[in-house]
């Protein structure tokens, strides 16, 4: 049923533009989200960081950090997870799912970039941390882990590209028809290029955003400091990657309603369960090992965000308990819900809750904080619908039978 | 087929070059840091401190700061709690019942500072001489990862202003360029706070300990604690560092943690070119299987 070639644009015809009106009234609330964010943005740079939000000398990093950046890009990771999965792994035929979660992908990331340049305070001299090599300090975790972001999103964006080509070659518009089918094939032929440093970077970057951490040492509580930091949020990724991928396929085919396929949700449940026991076993090996264990055990706020992030990671598991009073699919987004909030938890603990900045010193987030990261999401969601209902995106119908075109020669 | 292949790992193997070339500045650099040839700082001894914070004063003189009424308000008295935008250098107090201590605060110009380790682009630098720690405006951007990471949260940023400036003690290099010291030093009354070369000032310290043990605690903060730092303290017999703010007694410095692993998995950039080229082998394979396997099922 799926077309039947090792041309990777050609194994997208599956997918189809959604179609159907834009300005819905809900599309107009999310846009008016984007507005209000815009112009806390703008009150955010007239006013300076000081008078617009909490942070302080004590907690420098927020929620810009905790969630727009450092969550942010974990659960866009659902483009790396998929990679993996199609092109590492082969499974070839869950090929529907690359497109909708690289689309998420470079949107979640390219965000996370402009939540970068709102949250520094010399936004003027960002330029030069990715082009001025020679300046590179090569010690520090924040560069890897910017110029790796920089650069993925950039490869999100020609991972990207492909169907947007593919949308204008299929369009009315002459002029853009003809530049999608002249420039078809030479993208096919980077692809895999493209494709295996969009699988490189995260790896990178995603492990190295824990490793932003380390440094922060003895103020770190030690149920959340170790070395393996960087391990940690890897594994976390990934498994919150395949979670939201589920969670994003099962919510745009109810909300677009398109035909979904039940067997894929499965294996990506499967996948993210695993991944997050996986976690779950390493995490209390190594914090038994450094003797931490009796801090879980105290009556601090730090004890029950261990255990909340715990029982979160070990949902899964509690949800197949019930499996006889939910329905298979209620289980199965269940289980990616709880296994992103766990991801998302364990983030914010290890980046605010976690550092210790020493008394006198709390951070709660400023109204134009939450503002500004609220229209940020707004505006993903935003671009997301935009573009799935204008170009071919989502898995059309299945029961359909496509032919490998000849438009495109094979590579 | 086959002259694909050959492009593919052309491609390759140019990617490969790229990235290694790209980084190659990168050198092990997991190695536990030493004190500069030249390295000079301050000594404060709080047996010898009056707490007259003429040193607080001087500083803010020397270095052009606003005065900080944000504590005792009217704008009559300038009074930092602590080292903040406005404040490179302050006087603490610690008090019981039946103890005190006053404690100066300032940058400690740290052996290996995690500030200098975090930067992305070194607009906080070391000087390889005299191990001074200072910030350059042009290289900043903001981050503020600077003050994450150091663990004695000396680094301010400027919360206050549209173009903010990260604030810390850079020891007056203004006044050490035209032959003078830092202003702290030069004002104080009872010579509690002296301006020298680490190696002299230690040197100087522990004879102080010696001549008079009773008098002193007998350890030198900064001699060892967190990988060593240029400026030293000595406090009275009875006062444990810890109270006056000095929390970390450990000898490993904190960025070397982060080196070992950061230069664990990028050592030369190795590691990620390889992946590279395993990846995109892999999937050059994939691609190749993909239709067979399909027609094998029979779909």
């Amino acid at each position: 049923m799926y077309p039947q070639t090792d041309n990777w644009i050609e194994r997208n015809r599956i997918c189809e533009p959604v179609g159907g009106k834009l300005m819905t009234p809900g599309y107009k609330v999310v846009l008016s989200l984007v507005v209000i964010g815009v112009l806390a943005i703008i009150y955010r740079f007239a006013v300076g960081l000081g008078a617009s939000t909490s942070l302080s000398d004590g907690y420098p990093w927020g929620i810009w950090i905790a969630y727009d950046v450092v969550t942010g890009t974990a659960i866009a990771c659902g483009g790396y997870a998929v990679a993996l999965l199609v092109y590492i792994f082969n499974k070839g035929h869950y090929h529907p799912l690359v497109r909708p979660a690289i689309l998420t992908s470079a949107l979640g990331y390219s965000l996370a970039g402009l939540a970068v340049a709102v949250d520094v305070g010399r936004p003027w001299n960002l330029w030069k941390v990715p082009l001025e090599i020679w300046k590179w300090n090569t010690n520090s975790v924040l560069l890897e882990v910017g110029v790796c972001i920089f650069a993925y999103t950039i490869v999100l964006w020609l991972e990207m590209s492909p169907a947007i080509l593919d949308g204008w070659r299929r369009g009315k518009n002459e002029a853009l028809r003809a530049f999608a089918e002249k420039q078809l094939p030479f993208v096919q032929k980077m692809l895999l290029f493209v494709i295996a440093l969009g699988v490189l970077l995260p790896t990178m970057h995603q492990s190295s955003l824990g490793g932003l951490m380390v440094i922060a040492g003895p103020r770190l509580h030690p149920l959340w400091f170790t070395p393996w930091l960087p391990l940690y949020f890897l594994i976390t990724c990934v498994g919150m990657g395949y979670a939201v991928v589920a969670f994003e396929t099962t919510a745009a085919a109810k909300f677009f309603k398109r035909p979904f396929d039940r067997p894929f949700l499965g294996l990506l449940e499967k996948l993210s369960t695993v991944t997050a026991t996986g976690f779950v076993i390493f995490r209390f090996s190594d914090v038994l090992a450094r003797g931490n264990l009796k801090y879980a055990f105290e009556a601090t706020h730090f004890a029950f965000f261990f255990w909340l992030e715990t029982l979160l990671f070990l949902g899964p598991w509690f949800l197949r308990l019930f499996s006889g009073r939910i329905t298979e699919l209620q289980r199965l987004l269940g289980s990616g819900i709880l296994v992103v909030t766990a991801g998302a938890i364990y983030r914010f603990d290890t980046f605010l809750i976690a550092f210790q900045p020493g008394p006198g010193w709390v951070y709660f987030p400023s109204l134009v904080e939450v503002l500004i990261t609220v229209g940020l999401i707004a505006a993903e969601a935003a671009a997301y619908i935009y573009i799935v209902r204008k170009f071919p995106i989502l898995m059309g119908n299945p029961q359909k039978t496509y032919t490998s075109a000849t438009e495109v020669a094979p590579a | 087929m086959g002259c694909d292949r050959r492009s593919f790992l052309k491609g390759v193997a140019v990617a490969s070059a790229t990235a290694v070339t790209a980084v190659s500045p990168a050198r092990a650099d997991n190695d536990k840091r030493v004190l500069p040839p030249e390295a000079i700082g301050l000594l404060y001894d709080a047996t010898r401190c009056i707490g007259c914070k003429a040193c607080v004063v001087e500083c803010k003189k020397a270095n052009n700061l606003a005065p900080d009424t944000h504590y005792v308000g009217n704008g009559l008295y300038d009074a930092p709690e602590g080292l903040n935008e406005h404040t490179k250098t302050v006087i603490q107090l610690y008090k019981t019942d039946d103890e005190m201590s006053f404690v100066k605060k300032q940058c400690m110009h740290c052996i290996d500072p995690a500030c200098v380790n975090a930067c992305m682009i070194s607009a906080l630098k070391k000087d390889a001489d005299t191990g001074l720690v200072w910030w350059r405006s042009d290289r900043c951007v903001g981050c503020r990862y600077c003050q994450v990471a150091c663990p004695f949260q000396v680094p301010k940023f400027e919360w206050t202003k549209q173009v903010p400036n990260i604030v810390k003690c850079e020891l007056c290099k203004h006044r050490l360029a035209k032959g003078g010291q830092p202003a702290c030093s030069e004002v104080c009354p009872r010579q509690a706070v002296i301006f020298g070369k680490t190696r002299d000032l230690l040197a100087d310290a522990h004879a102080r300990i010696e001549k008079n043990p009773e008098k002193y605690n007998p350890k030198v903060y900064g001699e060892t604690e967190l990988g060593g730092t240029q400026c030293l303290y000595l406090a009275a017999k009875e006062m444990p560092f810890e109270n006056l703010g000095f929390h970390y007694s450990q000898e490993e410095a904190v960025p070397l943690t982060q080196r070992t692993v950061q230069h664990g998995v990028y050592q030369g950039f190795v590691a990620p070119a390889a992946l590279y080229v395993a990846l995109a082998f892999v999937m050059f394979r994939n691609r190749a299987t993909i239709t067979t396997e399909h027609s094998e099922k029979g779909e």
